[in-house]
């Protein structure tokens, strides 16, 4: 019977990488950062994995397509094998990680960005990669240290930063998850992208909302965390 | 306390559980013969065991059938089943007769992540993982059981998002200790999750089914989020290195939607994509799930659609829409109405 590694070989191309940083952001929360050695569009992923023999996960890159290193936002899961080791790497320890690929991409076009969680992460990659013109940012988190970035995104998109909090209320945070603040647009423009991305039933639920409000289902791009 | 089950489990796994009783190690296969073979449904009817035996196993184990919760059955003769699972929720199962064939649709997670915009399970979210012995539980607890002829893993979840669950099932079905089926009775479908693809190929000998759906990638992202992770050339790409089409069979899973991929280019483009592959495309109406943007095509489409297929050589059937009056048919299946938030 073969083994894992061969899965792995058979699996897209990992390579060894040294960690520079591994910052805990908010509880539980981390992001590792390693140095940039190929180009990437803002929205792309890459493969990471401890080892040869456990199969490498995906994950969004958070950092900008102009910075040296390539950082990526991920969040522990308590009966995840990948994530309680990734939370324990320091720098000079090695991962293997994949190139940059996937097609969740950003563009200058004006779109709206929906995210739940960690799905904040392309999104940021696409803002520190100057892709924020035009954009209105709608994130959804069960705690208020939960929006990651919030300090930069403010400051860049002001009144486009839309923050629901569904378990904590604040002066300037929409009290509710993501698809009940959505329930309250009545115009949605129908030309625009939808960018959605975060856990299943987020993405679903806003996807069916957008589609009720009359937003083309060819103008929403949806990445499910899995 | 919620005693652990003997039921899916197999017989290495038995037979390491014995011996941890201080049992003789041929008690496992009694075992299998009680729990996969036979018509009981409790420990203590395991009378070849000692007293002794199934005194013990009953302080530690239950025997771990879980019966359907509801039926439903179709004007077709189809049946829907409602089986409740540990983490007290529901998944539904299909057992759909055809002359001499029973098959069985079985669920392999409640619910599903992958979001595809034509799947009801899919608007539920994810809920959960199916065990092994919650999967062969779908087939070994219908009144059907003994009859069943193919088991396809179709409905609710992605089997290769649980495969670990997934191949320890097919393990019980297929060796001579559990059902004793041929593999090639079993069909397990995905949306071709690629790492898992490999692995099932590796260490499964049941056919396989991708859902396929458009040969375009942009236009397949619109229909499944998966293909952002897991585009479907990578997935052609694994299927090319297998042999297929001697023992093994793969099929490709097409719904047709009006307007949508139902024309002459997509025709061209599957032919292109699926060159040199001995495979199979099963056509698919699609059914109509609330909310939808999509329309199923019509049948004179239908036709001319799978008559272009085969005019490019591909063997291609169109499915007959099974269950439908009960939500049994292709991508109904929900138990959304019985998710506690």
């Amino acid at each position: 019977m073969p083994k894992a590694e061969e899965y792995q070989k058979k699996d897209i191309q990992l390579y060894k990488e040294t960690i520079t940083g591994n910052e805990e952001i908010s509880p539980g929360v981390f992001v590792i950062s390693y140095p940039r050695k190929h180009d990437f569009i803002p929205g792309q992923v890459v493969k990471i994995a401890i080892n040869q023999t456990q199969p490498p996960r995906i994950y969004s890159i958070c950092s900008g397509n102009h910075e040296n290193e390539i950082r990526v936002l991920f969040n522990i899961k308590e009966d995840g094998f990948l994530t309680p080791k990734l939370a324990t790497v320091i720098p000079g320890d090695s991962l293997l990680v994949s190139k940059p690929y996937g097609s969740f991409l950003g563009t200058d076009q004006p779109a709206y960005w929906i995210a739940t969680g960690t799905g904040i992460a392309p999104y940021y990659s696409m803002f520190q990669s100057g892709q924020f013109e035009n954009k209105t940012l709608i994130h959804g988190a069960r705690h208020l240290n939960q929006f990651y970035f919030e300090d930069d995104l403010e400051w860049a998109l002001g009144k486009n930063y839309i923050r629901c909090c569904s378990q904590e209320q604040s002066c300037d945070v929409f009290p509710g998850r993501v698809t009940d603040y959505l329930k309250t647009l009545t115009e949605l423009p129908a030309d625009q992208k939808y960018y959605l991305c975060g856990k299943a039933l987020m993405v679903v639920e806003a996807r069916d909302l957008l589609i009720e409000k009359g937003v083309p289902y060819e103008n929403i791009v949806a990445e499910i965390y899995f | 306390m919620v005693k652990e089950a003997l039921f899916g489990k197999t017989l290495n796994e038995l037979q390491e559980l014995v011996l941890e009783l201080g049992l003789p190690k041929f008690t496992a296969k009694q075992l299998t013969d009680w729990l996969y073979k036979k018509e009981v449904t409790s420990i203590e009817e395991m009378t070849n065991l000692s007293k002794k035996a199934r005194q013990l196993l009953t302080e530690k184990y239950s025997f771990g059938l879980i019966n359907s919760t509801k039926v439903q059955e179709s004007t077709d003769g189809t049946k829907k089943y409602l089986f409740p699972t540990g983490n007290e929720k529901f998944v539904e199962t299909a057992m759909i007769p055809d002359k001499d064939r029973k098959t069985v649709c079985v669920s392999s997670q409640v619910g599903c992540k992958m979001g595809c915009l034509f799947c009801m399970t899919g608007k539920q979210g994810f809920q959960g993982q199916l065990t092994a012995g919650e999967i062969v539980n779908q087939i070994r607890n219908i009144p059907e059981w003994q009859e069943v002829t193919n088991i396809v893993y179709m409905g609710m979840g992605e089997p290769f998002d649980n495969l670990d669950e997934v191949l320890k099932s097919t393990e019980i079905m297929t060796s001579e200790w559990g059902f004793a089926m041929s593999p090639r009775r079993i069909t397990v479908s995905s949306i071709g999750i690629v790492p898992g693809l490999v692995r099932f190929l590796n260490e499964s000998e049941a056919h396989l089914a991708i859902s396929l759906h458009t040969p375009f990638h942009e236009e397949r992202q619109q229909l499944m989020p998966v293909e952002i992770a897991y585009p479907l050339e990578d997935v052609i790409e694994e299927i090319r290195n297998w042999d297929f089409g001697r023992q093994r069979r793969v099929s490709f899973e097409y719904i047709v939607f009006h307007g949508l991929n139902d024309t002459p280019a997509h025709v061209r483009e599957m032919a292109k994509l699926l060159d040199g592959i001995k495979c199979r495309i099963n056509l698919i109406r699609f059914h109509p799930i609330p909310n939808t943007p999509l329309k199923g095509t019509d049948e004179a489409t239908l036709v001319e659609f799978k008559e272009g297929l085969e005019k490019k050589g591909i063997t291609t059937t169109i499915r007959a829409s099974r269950g439908q009056d009960i939500y049994a048919a292709c991508g109904l299946l929900s138990t959304k109405a019985l998710v506690k938030n």
